[in-house]
Formats: structure tokens, sequence, C-alpha cells
């Protein structure tokens, strides 16, 4: 068996898919450079970025997919997960070696993989669209930290241009170190140095704006009336908002 | 001043609770001029109270005085409750300060019925219309029509809203008679049938002239009280059907009763809300919508009653086994989406991946059909020979003892009398 070892990047991954059919070297395993353990009795091959193959074979993808597939292998790419660049990769080459159409055999565990990763990510994406809450700050701007399962900042971006555009605001991702800032013109990519691991603001810090604690208790008070208590579950309740994302949540917050 | 509106929206937000609809779908209005809010295509549900429902819009009543006194509501006129008003100004502060923070998908503005129809409308008028004209704002607003406003404030009305809606309160007009007697069903069928009709007439201009503007782009709904009043099942799906068919609405929310007064003619305070039979309901519903289902094929004259214990659609198939197995590799969509177990997702994947050769259980497993429940009613390409026809009572008792019913806490808790 041969290892195909890739930086991590989209482009690596194209171009993989690129060696491999240039190669047909058989059954190979893709493993990126962070996963990749060497072992004695199988072959590596690093794979080198090249942006013209990359292109070349995401027109070809372009060419045999329908565009709700391209997004899906655009969201499996950025969950992350080494499996799923493993499933992303031979889902590409399975396309590619079977033609248009392959997409829909969902008895291919790959196409399976993909679709069932992507809905992962989406579901994702649509929580974050759902559960973040920014907060005015002295400055004007609405924030909120987030640390999702997934790199769905690129998902979200468009979501929240097109919705906020009369405010500025600046979602920013925790782990992963970079965030996006939009001044009512456009969306920048942008890299903070500080170290909280907190989401949200300390309802007491000064560096909220005057009524952002008004509207933080009134939304709290909202919240609580809107429950009927004799129609009480619990489990519902957890089941939709599981509890790790409780913390990016006012209504959540005790005080 | 914050004491003040603190009080208020807990009075107004308690009240208007028992609304059930929050959808925030089916909106199309694009942010184009640069203002706040633009419209999702599926709804998005912010958070979910502690009872489980969604809470995409801020749900509340513009008043809770009341000149109607109608039995099953908190607001009636002889409930004695602390009684309050919002200014218009307060609800749209309220509304733009909590989409601005994300809490929120819009606002749902209902509202008590002070001095007359007219009036109240006039007020709900004037909040919808600052929001669009004067803060620009493009997010979600569901209003209610109130039954016997005039047809010309109904019509600006729909010019600025996404959703409409009236609720019919009881399934039945004897029902509505009982609890509310200044009421009845045609208060509601005149107003629904004119948005209706004011729908269809703006989108064919439309069709014609792009500029003409939309109405209600999300549809209208309603609502039935469920458990108030001793209506069957049957009578209570047929009503949804007729109103789902003459008015083309895009939902029926039923809501289980939680008791809310000694009156004598509703259950008493304490008892349970019946939500298992809410639930049933809502499956009907769903696979009267997207399933193929008509209506009398799930109630009717001789099962005028869903069964508790398992879903409607297994109660179909297990009374109409002529129709079982399905060879899943021949099968039409329509016939595969009737077995117990696939839903709409995994018949859609079915029909696509048996062109390129026939599904095994193994497939099927990992398409995410339910198979334990699916496997009494299909063949697939290596579905064990089974030389026995089971009896439905026989695979309904194979079903129900692999599976543990959500439900059964709360059935002991309902049936706890010694």
């Amino acid at each position: 068996m041969t290892f195909y070892v890739f930086d991590g990047s989209l482009e690596g991954l194209l171009c993989a898919v690129f060696e491999w059919f240039e190669r047909k070297p058989g059954q190979v395993k893709l493993v990126s450079e962070a996963a990749f353990l060497p072992d004695a009795f199988s072959s590596t091959l690093h794979i080198y970025n090249d942006a013209q193959k990359a292109d070349r074979v995401w027109k070809g993808m372009e060419s045999k997919l329908p565009r709700g597939w391209i997004r899906r292998c655009y969201c499996t790419y950025l969950s992350e997960q080494d499996d799923a660049y493993t499933a992303l990769f031979e889902f590409i080459c399975y396309l590619f070696a079977n033609g248009a159409g392959a997409e829909k055999n969902y008895g291919n565990p790959f196409v399976l993989m993909v679709s069932q990763t992507a809905r992962k990510v989406e579901r994702e994406k649509h929580r974050m669209e759902a559960f973040i809450r920014f907060q005015h700050t002295a400055d004007g701007i609405f924030y909120c930290g987030i640390d999702p399962d997934f790199n769905v900042l690129p998902l979200i971006m468009n979501h929240f241009k097109n919705r906020y555009a009369d405010q500025k605001w600046i979602i920013y991702d925790i782990p992963r170190r970079y965030g996006l800032f939009y001044d009512l013109e456009k969306v920048e990519e942008i890299k903070m140095d500080f170290n909280t691991q907190k989401n949200m603001i300390s309802a007491s810090s000064p560096a909220l704006s005057e009524k952002e604690g008004l509207y933080a208790v009134l939304w709290k008070d909202y919240f609580k009336s809107a429950n009927i208590p004799a129609r009480k579950n619990m489990k519902l309740h957890t089941q939709h908002v599981p509890k790790r994302y409780w913390k990016y949540l006012t209504e959540k917050q005790s005080g | 001043m914050s004491e003040r509106i603190r009080a208020k929206l807990n009075i107004l937000a308690d009240a208007a609770k028992y609304d059930v609809s929050c959808s925030s779908s089916g909106g199309t209005r694009k942010n184009d001029n640069k203002g706040l809010g633009d419209s999702h295509a599926s709804g998005i549900c912010h958070t979910y109270t502690e009872d489980g429902r969604c809470v995409s819009l801020l749900k509340i009543l513009l008043t809770n005085h009341c000149i109607f006194d109608c039995a099953y509501c908190v607001s009636r006129k002889s409930n004695d409750i602390e009684r309050a008003a919002f200014t218009v100004e307060e609800v749209v502060e309220l509304t733009m300060n909590f989409y601005r923070r994300n809490y929120i998908e819009g606002l749902f503005l209902s509202s008590g019925i002070f001095k007359n129809a007219d009036f109240t409308m006039e007020r709900l008028l004037r909040v919808v219309k600052k929001l669009r004209l004067e803060e620009r704002f493009n997010g979600y607003i569901h209003l209610k029509t109130i039954p016997g406003a005039s047809e010309d404030l109904i019509r600006e009305a729909g010019m600025y809203a996404d959703r409409m809606s009236i609720n019919l309160e009881m399934p039945t007009e004897s029902g509505l008679k009982l609890l509310a007697p200044d009421k009845s069903h045609q208060d509601v069928i005149k107003p629904l049938g004119f948005v209706q009709n004011q729908i269809v007439q703006f989108k064919e201009e439309r069709k014609l002239i792009r500029s003409v503007p939309k109405f209600v782009p999300a549809g209208q709904s309603t609502q039935m009280v469920i458990g108030a009043t001793p209506e069957t099942d049957k009578d209570i799906m047929h009503t949804a059907d007729a109103f789902y068919r003459n008015f083309s609405l895009k939902r029926v929310y039923y809501s289980g009763y939680v008791p809310i007064s000694n009156d004598n003619r509703l259950p008493v305070l304490g008892s349970q809300p019946p939500l298992i039979r809410e639930n049933r309901l809502y499956q009907t519903d769903w696979l009267m919508r997207f399933y193929g289902f008509h209506v009398n094929e799930i109630l009717n004259d001789a099962n005028p009653h869903l069964d508790i214990d398992i879903d409607p659609k297994l109660s179909w198939a297990l009374r109409n086994l002529q129709h079982f197995p399905v060879d899943i590799n021949v099968a039409a969509y329509k016939v595969i989406l009737r077995v117990p177990g696939i839903g709409v997702g995994s018949a859609k994947k079915i029909i696509q991946a048996r062109k390129f050769g026939k599904l095994r259980i193994d497939q099927l497993q990992k398409i995410g059909i339910a198979y334990n429940r699916a496997k009494h009613f299909i063949k697939c390409a290596d579905s064990p020979y089974q030389l026995k026809d089971y009896q439905g009572t026989q695979i309904k008792s194979f079903i129900l003892a692999e599976s543990q019913s959500k439900y059964i806490k709360h059935d002991t808790n309902q049936l706890i009398l010694f």
C-alpha cells in the first residue's frame, strides 16, 4: 500500500487526485501531514501543491457534478477530519473513474460518507447562524467569539453580511485564530492578538455599550416568559440546544 | 424606565406563548436597501424553551386588554390578571435591538381586542409600517389578522407582513360555541378567504408587472386547541384537511390545551396537557402534506382515533398489510414513501442508489432507514426468506418489544391514580 501525504489544504487534496490518475498506483491511503505516521511496509508519496493541477481537477469536478455536490465536497473539506479527507479523495477518484452521475450511488461508502459529512458541517453552520449572540461593545461593534466543531466561518460569511448590512460586526473563531470583520462595506479576514477562551464578554465589563446589559436582561426575561412549565421536556430541550452550545447563549448565562 | 419595560415584556410575552406558531420560513425578503435583516429560506430557530419549543420570533401581544370572554384564553375579560400594553415605539425598539444581537428572526405580533377590531388592527399596522418603512427592517413579521377588521386595513397590513394567521381555536363550530359564545368559525373563514384571494391576485399581477409588491409571501396559518373539547381525532384532521385545501394554508398548528382556569366546561387545573395526542396529530399532518396520504386513509369512521402507542404511518401499514412487503429495488417512490421507517430523505436516496445495483440490507441501514421497523414491510436483495406470514398484531408486538418509546415515562405519569 502507498500513503499519499498532503499538507491539509484543499489544493493539496486536489493535487493528490491528479497524482493518482497520473500514476494509477491502485490502493492508496490519503493522510494529512499532521496525522501521518510512517510505517515500515508501505511506501510514501509526498504531494507537492501545484495550483494548475488543482485547478484542472476542480474544473473537472465542476463539469461533472451539479452545484449542490460541489458545495458538499467543499463542506466535507471544511470538516477538517482525516477520514473525511480520505472519503473526499476516494469520492473524487470514483467520480472521475465512473463519469457524471456517479455521485447518485448512495450504495457506495464514499459517496455516502461525503454526503453525510457535508450534512454535519451544514448542521454546524446552521447552528452558528442560530446560536451566535452578538454583544454591542462600547466602540459600536457587535462582537461574538465562537469555537465551532468545524471550520464554518467561510460558510456563514454571506449570511451575516447580507443580514447585518447596517452594523459593524466581528465573528471570531477562537481556536482557529481568525475571524471576520464587517466594516459596513466589505467583510475582511482578521487576526487578533489576544488570549481568551471565553465566548462572551462578561456582563459587567466596561468594554460593553451602555444599553447592552438592559437588552441581555430583557432577552433572558423573554426566554423565561415564553416557557410553558406544564409542558416541561428537558430531554427535547437539550436535543435541540446541546449543552456544548450553552456558553454562546445569552439566555443561558446566570446572573 | 427599564423596570417598566421589563414588567410589560413579562406580562405580554407570557400571554402570547400559547400561540404555537414560531415558523420563520418561507419569507423571501432580501436586504436590498442596506437595512437590517435578510430572510433565510428555511427559517432559523435561535433557541428552544425548556418545554422544547422553538423560539425564532419575538412573540408578544401588543396588549392583553380584551373585550372577549373566551373560556380557553388567559387574557379573557373575566380573568383577574395584570394588564399591560406596549406603545408602538417600544415594540419597534425591542424588535430592532433583539434582531441586531441575533436573538430572533423577527416579530410575531398579536393582540387582545381593545375597543374594536379596526382600532386594534390599525395599531398592529402602525407597528409593521414603522418597522418596514422607517427602520428599514427586512426580518420576518408574522401578524395576526384581527377578525372583523376592515378589508382595507388587512390588505395594507399584508403588504408589510410575511405571514398572517387567524386562529380557528376549536376544531368544530359546536366546540367553539361552547367555550366562546361570541365567536364563530365564519368570523375566521371570511378574512382567511379574503387574504387568500389577495395572495392569488397579487401573484397573478406580479407575473405581468414585476414591480407589484409582495403580499404575505410566507402564506397563512391557523391553530386549533386540542383536548379542551371532546372532538375526535377524525374531526380535527378533517377540519385541518378542509382548511389546507380551501385556503392553501401553509400550516395548521395543534396546541394541546394547558389548563388555565377552573371553568367546569374545561379540563381541571393541573391535568397534563395531551402531549402524545398532539404529537400524533402532527405526524398525521405530515403524512398528509409530505407522504401523499389522504386523510381518509388514516382517520375514518372505523378508526376515529389515532393510536397512542404507535405512530399513524405504522398503524396504517398494519391495517393494510395487503400492500406489503414492498420490493425496495423495484417499487415506485410513492410506494416506498409509505413504508414505516422510511422517510422522505431515505426514499429519495433509495430511488437514486438502486440504479447502480440491487440494494442490500447493510446499504439500506447506512442510508439511514429505521431498518428494525421497516424490515417487516420490505424486501431487498438479501432479505432472509420467510415462510410464515405474520399478523398485524404480531408485527406490532415485535416492533413495540424492541423499541423504547419516549412516551412510556409520560404514560405512567398520567396514569398514577392510586
